[in-house]
């Protein structure tokens, strides 16, 4: 995670042939087709707009945890508090966004401010990400308690209406995935701004003598990757009109996964937002796929790590090389 | 990997692994402080006692955090699970079985460390990837194989894990001596010495004829087998096998591993450091439990003190 700067392959990729270096993208998309297929065919009523919609609700909150993942992993770092952060705020938003909507930001505000010093903080001591980040989801489960010490509360009615809306044609999850995908393609890895904080962590001595603050780029990227997280608590917690601390830690493995199923790498500030996007729309439907075929509820998360593996596997047979 | 240049201001600093002890020292003389230094050799004799758990754990994840960076294993929690509802329902409760048991627990946990290291090794996925699927897999297989069944574990087992000569645990003393064992391994061994060697510069180790996938290859071994030795113990400890007991080892071992002294970037290792930070988290998880503070509280203090030790306890690199 840190030995990997001096390492200039991320930035000039050699040239590959066709399928390799198209690999990552469509791998996911066939990954999603193959398991929409098996969907549509187990459950044909599920190819209408009201079946996707409740098919897909589960994987908008995962969706912006992934992509608050991705931001992490561009850095070269991993958010193993994602999980306990995203459950965090669907704390505050189940007890204060209603009630007290000044107090209720503030505190959504000021924990975006904390997560950009964790990340200044450990780029400046040049501190192990894994651990810091550890260190903090105790942090944002114990806050989570102090907030709301028991599962519960009220989200409030403008929050809890929004996955209630139904868009003509398009079902809301798909709506929110496509335009996620556009904003991030555009923004991070179209954009100059998105080039240099990629560039932050693929190669942070370039950036450095191109004349940029790496420790500012740094900050900058923990705070989108906090507002990302934030989207994903608010998501939950209008799908659950209320919160709970313990509610998502499974979202901090399943972004991780996310991430490197669309084609994220851990070095060199390699990831992608659309790949991102459909890896954790896959893994809501893995889910459901694995109801539907019967299979018993102990062996559903095998199956998901099987699945992990086999695309893995995949990747790696038809691109040739590391992740 | 850049290798520090050896500074005048590092030689007087301490090395890594004393930052668990010192932590912990400090924790326990407030507490003293506090208490009018009443029930201190109680409350350090359960902290020790609960300390055995982490530390095998964390002796496992040390062995493959040190084999290099980005090496971990998130399986633990799933291998202690398993492990200890096989070696419960292989015993049965009978005493005569309990080499049975214990054999069963290191061979099961030695090869589910063993397909950990074959997925990253053939997959070229990222160990905590690869050791992340594995762990929802074996998860799988505990749920099937264990679900709600609870098999008592074997009266010696019970006995032998609070069996006190003297006062002093006998499980805790030969925890330390196989501490010291490990010890051994790392700093006087060829293997050992590989290892090190691997997780600070794997080229250079593979030049200088290491076997590099080999040594790699017995990390995860390690880490697998003690994974489910801490499943066997904890078991006989708790009175059984259960779902969610290895849940809260996933975040232990890591931190143990890295509190007491192994480097994350790789080729540091310390087998009494683990001991530092060990007795350091369970002796906060005492005193927060005794001060009748909330959940709330104490997930704050033990992630606001790692936050703490971490900040002091990582040499400053470039």
């Amino acid at each position: 995670m840190t030995a990997v700067t001096d390492v200039p392959t991320a930035a000039t990729p050699a040239r590959k042939p066709a399928l390799a270096r198209l690999a990552p993208i469509l791998l996911p998309i066939a990954i999603l087709v193959v398991i929409l297929g098996i969907v549509f065919w187990m459950r044909p009523i599920a190819m209408s707009y009201f079946g996707l919609t409740l098919m897909l609700k589960l994987s908008v909150p995962l969706i912006f945890a992934a992509l608050s993942q991705m931001l992490i992993i561009s850095q070269g770092d991993l958010d193993l508090s994602t999980g306990a952060y995203v459950g965090f705020v669907t704390c505050v938003s189940a007890v204060y966004l209603g009630s007290d909507p000044a107090l209720g930001w503030a505190i959504i505000a000021g924990s975006v401010v904390l997560q950009g010093l964790v990340g200044l903080f450990t780029w400046l001591r040049r501190l192990p990400s894994i651990v810091v980040t550890l260190g903090m989801s105790f942090v944002w489960l114990g806050l989570a308690l102090f907030v709301l010490p028991t599962p519960g509360g009220q989200a409030p009615n403008w929050l809890t209406a929004i996955p209630q809306w139904r868009p003509p044609y398009v079902p809301l999850p798909i709506v929110v995935a496509i335009l996620a995908i556009l904003v991030f393609e555009v923004t991070l890895m179209r954009s100059a701004a998105g080039a240099v904080l990629r560039g932050a962590g693929g190669n942070p001595a370039a950036v450095t003598r191109a004349g940029w603050s790496v420790a500012g780029l740094r900050t900058a990227a923990y705070v989108l990757a906090a507002i990302c997280a934030v989207f994903s608590g608010l998501a939950l917690s209008a799908l659950t009109t209320s919160g709970a601390p313990n509610i998502a830690p499974a979202y901090t493995l399943l972004s991780i996964a996310s991430v490197i199923l669309g084609g994220g790498a851990f070095i060199g500030g390699i990831v992608s937002p659309f790949g991102t996007v459909i890896g954790a729309v896959t893994l809501t439907l893995v889910s459901s796929v694995l109801t539907f075929v019967n299979v018993p509820s102990v062996w559903q998360i095998g199956a998901q790590g099987a699945l992990l593996v086999v695309v893995l596997l995949a990747r790696g047979l038809v691109s040739g090389d590391r992740t | 990997m850049s290798v520090a240049p050896a500074r005048a201001a590092r030689r007087l600093s301490l090395p890594p692994s004393a930052y668990g002890f010192i932590a912990a020292a400090l924790l326990w003389g407030g507490t003293m402080l506090l208490s009018d230094g009443r029930g201190g050799i109680e409350m350090l004799s359960v902290a020790l006692s609960f300390s055995i758990f982490s530390v095998a754990v964390g002796t496992g994840q040390m062995f493959v955090i040190a084999s290099g960076p980005g090496n971990i294993d998130l399986s633990c929690p799933a291998v202690i699970t398993l492990c200890a509802y096989v070696s419960m329902n292989l015993m049965g409760g009978a005493d005569g079985m309990l080499p049975v048991g214990l054999i069963a627990a290191l061979v099961l946990g030695g090869v589910i460390g063993l397909v950990n290291y074959g997925l990253v090794r053939a997959l070229k996925i990222p160990p905590i990837i690869a050791t992340l699927a594995a762990s929802f897999v074996v998860t799988s297989l505990a749920m099937w194989y264990g679900g709600e069944s609870t098999v008592r574990p074997p009266q010696a087992l019970s006995d032998f894990m609070i069996w006190r000569v003297g006062g002093v645990q006998v499980a805790l003393i030969l925890a330390l001596i196989g501490s010291g064992v490990v010890h051994l391994v790392l700093h006087r061994t060829v293997y050992g010495r590989s290892l090190l060697a691997l997780g600070q510069n794997a080229r250079a180790a593979q030049l200088a004829g290491i076997r590099v996938g080999f040594v790699r290859m017995t990390a995860y071994a390690v880490s697998g087998m003690m994974a489910g030795l801490c499943g066997f113990l904890l078991a006989g400890f708790t009175g059984g096998a259960a779902l969610n007991m290895g849940e809260a080892y996933l975040m232990e071992s890591v931190a143990v591993a890295v509190l007491g002294g192994t480097s994350v970037a790789g080729g540091r290792a310390s087998a009494f450091g683990i001991w530092g930070a060990a007795l350091f988290l369970s002796l906060l998880v005492t005193l927060l439990n005794s001060t009748g503070l909330g959940a709330g509280a104490r997930y704050l203090f033990t992630g606001l003190t790692i936050l703490v030790v971490i900040f002091f306890a990582t040499e400053r690199r470039k």
